[in-house]
């Protein structure tokens, strides 16, 4: 495995800048998942890592080694891509072995033998090695596409959303599994997605990209926490931050302060006649309850225990308990 | 408006039973979901509903009218598939109007109604606007009030955020919750997907296999879950299950998992000697240095406000949902205390829940 470095890649498709003066590390054993929706540049970074595309401008470095010049093949990247791509008529264990025949490489049958149980018991899907890839099902497949991955042992795992095409259940439990896979294996990852729960639960950092640009890089709870502006703040969060304006509820602001964000357990809730607010619904979602509430024309998201005794057009008086500022330009204000 | 009754519904293909005997009541201006994986016969169900399917055996009731052998469109139902099946050559107004259109309207009244319809979905600005240009979510509201401006009996839906990407869906589920809210109108909504019908539903009904499992309140069903299919099927994560054989009896306060005694509910019925299954919700386990059952943490998934915590145990992998700001690392060992009050037990054969105090309760909500 090897540290990857990014520093200062664009690249533009017909004059639309797809990546901006992108700047990154990835360290050597790092898991990065950049996190943004279609279009903010995600996967033509990976493409550009991966030798792909070519940058207009930049430079890429693996394990200290300028790249950009190589074909993709001497880079030493393996890509996973968000639809399995497997050999339908070839087996689990044939498709697993794959990678590892090809020329140059060399190995004994036996070290590939070896190599390729590891890894399928690694993926779960061990018992499944005799099969035909087409007999399997999605979310075995996609596992088997991971594997593929990860039995190359390369500089670097390039991933693009190999999780999307699973249900909820099994994407849950792949997020688990990759995690403990890369983090056994010391491998570095470099993975794209927009589902910001893959981000918050696998990333040793999350970089936010908006528009091609990388706008935070930190740790999940600190990008969470501490976001650096409104586009971060709302783009983490289930349900989302409530963005109101200052002065709807009591408390002090910086004057500079445009937009004050509350995410939904950072309110705190009481019954109180003529209080400043009104429950329209309740959501209940089992281990917590959502409250929909009314403040004048506003409506905020709040979130509360299940055992809560509040109804549906209870007045209630809200606080805030650790309001962000943001100015007008979106920019959050200490 | 109107209550919608289902007197022992059975549908069979050929020799494949799609929905047997099944009974409910959908009440006035409730919005009930039909939730299970598919081919649990949820979606033929809500056919025979809409008369797009004929009942092998059984009543279909309307407002208290038999409609079991009535067409479809004697009905007055309206049936939303995909939400965003638009009509792009028209612009807002005529294509929330069509169905009136289609029904011979007057002017005048279509009008009127296509008008209060936009007000109520908050698209009134946008009558004039062709659809090709809307954003997202207003295409799916004018979509919403092509389904809603006949004010019909009833609505069903089949899966009709099916196609939408999470944080888009999130957005619809609560404008649907909204919208009924306003109009109160009874409707029946199936999905496979379980945060949508917590979210929405008055009621779930979760299918298996062509047969109810448990029809009840979101927070029943998530509390006393009547079977172990429901408790799997319902949150995410779902309940844990940890195995034994054993022996329960009416009265007993603890269980013998193991040779450890486990608190649970006072039991109200004799289970065994046979396959046990404790069930306990993820936030339903706690840290707690003193308890007696230990794992190694296997993974720890931070999620703003909470966290979950994958912890290897000799009964299993459990999982627990624990405050966000609890230090918890991977590869460390914790003690693990389990929620007595709150814990299910099952006859892991037959997959039902043991009734308890906590199951006397049932109906309460």
């Amino acid at each position: 495995m090897a540290e990857v470095g990014l520093r200062g890649l664009s690249k533009s498709f017909g004059g639309v800048a797809a990546v901006r003066d992108l700047t990154l590390t990835i360290a050597d054993g790092e898991f990065v998942v950049l996190l943004g929706p279609t279009g903010a540049g995600k996967t033509t970074t990976l493409r550009l890592i991966a030798g792909i595309e070519r940058a207009d401008a930049g430079e890429i470095t693996i394990g200290g080694v300028r790249v950009e010049r190589l074909a993709p093949a001497a880079r030493d990247v393996s890509f996973v891509f968000q639809q399995y791509s497997l050999y339908p008529h070839l087996s689990v264990r044939e498709n697993l072995a794959f990678p590892l025949k090809a020329p140059g490489r060399n190995l004994s049958a036996s070290a590939i033998d070896a190599r390729v149980a590891d890894v399928a018991r690694m993926v779960r899907i061990d018992h499944k090695l005799d099969n035909r890839a087409t007999r399997l099902s999605g979310g075995e497949m996609q596992r088997v596409a991971i594997g593929r991955a990860l039995v190359r042992q390369p500089t670097v795992y390039l991933m693009d959303e190999p999780l999307s095409s699973l249900d909820a259940k099994l994407r849950a439990e792949m997020r688990v599994e990759l995690k403990h896979i890369q983090s056994d294996l010391g491998a570095t990852i470099l993975y794209v997605t927009h589902d910001q729960t893959e981000a918050m639960t696998m990333a040793d950092r999350i970089g936010i990209l908006e528009a091609g640009r990388l706008v935070q890089i930190g740790s999940p709870r600190a990008i969470y926490e501490d976001p650096a502006n409104l586009h971060v703040a709302a783009r983490l969060g289930t349900p989302a931050i409530n963005l109101l304006p200052p002065g709807l509820l009591p408390g002090d602001a910086p004057t500079a302060a445009r937009t004050i964000g509350a995410r939904t357990e950072h309110l705190s809730i009481r019954r109180a006649e003529r209080g400043n607010g009104r429950i329209d619904w309740i959501e209940h979602l089992g281990d917590q309850n959502h409250l929909h509430i009314l403040v004048g024309e506003h409506k905020l998201v709040a979130l509360a225990d299940p055992y809560v005794d509040l109804r549906s057009g209870d007045s209630v008086e809200i606080d805030l308990t650790r309001p962000l500022f943001f100015d007008d330009t979106g920019r959050r204000l200490a | 408006m109107a209550e919608i009754r289902v007197e022992a519904l059975r549908k069979t293909f050929g020799d494949f039973v799609a929905v047997r005997e099944s009974s409910f009541t959908v009440e006035d201006g409730e919005f009930l979901v039909m939730l299970g994986p598919s081919g649990c016969g949820k979606t033929t169900t809500l056919r025979m509903i809409a008369g797009l399917e004929l009942p092998s055996s059984g009543r279909i009731l309307l407002g208290g009218e038999d409609v079991t052998m009535r067409r479809a469109s004697a009905r007055d139902i309206a049936f939303v598939f995909q939400l965003f099946a638009l009509y792009p050559h028209m612009n807002v107004r005529r294509n929330i109007g069509f169905p009136l259109v289609a029904q011979g309207e007057p002017r005048a009244e279509i009008t009127r109604r296509v008008e209060e319809t936009a007000r109520l979905l908050r698209i009134d600005h946008l009558l004039d606007r062709p659809v090709s240009g809307l954003a997202g979510g207003d295409r799916q509201r004018v979509a919403l009030g092509r389904a809603i401006v006949r004010r019909p009996k009833c609505f069903l839906m089949d899966e009709p955020l099916g196609t939408l990407d999470a944080e888009f869906r999130e957005m619809m589920v609560r404008e649907l919750r909204e919208l009924h809210n306003r109009i109160h109108a009874t409707t029946v909504y199936v999905t496979h997907d379980q945060l949508e019908a917590m979210a929405m539903a008055d009621k779930i009904a979760v299918m298996n296999h062509g047969v109810i499992e448990q029809f009840a309140t979101p927070q029943e069903i998530y509390a006393r879950p009547a079977s172990m299919y429901v408790a799997d099927f319902i949150g995410a994560p779902p309940m844990n299950f940890i195995r034994f054989d054993g022996t329960v009896m009416a009265g007993d306060r603890s269980v013998d998992v193991k040779g450890r005694a486990v608190a649970v509910p006072r039991q109200h019925e004799d289970a065994g000697p046979g396959p046990l299954a404790l069930g306990v919700r993820p936030e339903h386990i706690r840290f707690d240095d003193a308890a007696t059952l230990r794992g190694g943490v296997y993974a720890v998934e931070y999620l703003g406000t909470t966290q979950i915590v994958t912890v290897e145990t000799p009964e299993g992998v459990l999982k627990a949902r624990v405050a966000a700001d609890a230090p918890v690392r991977v590869g460390e060992s914790v003690g693990l205390a389990l929620n007595a009050p709150r814990l299910s037990l099952f006859d892991a054969q037959s997959g039902r829940a043991l009734r308890s105090d906590l199951y006397r309760e049932e109906g309460r909500g």
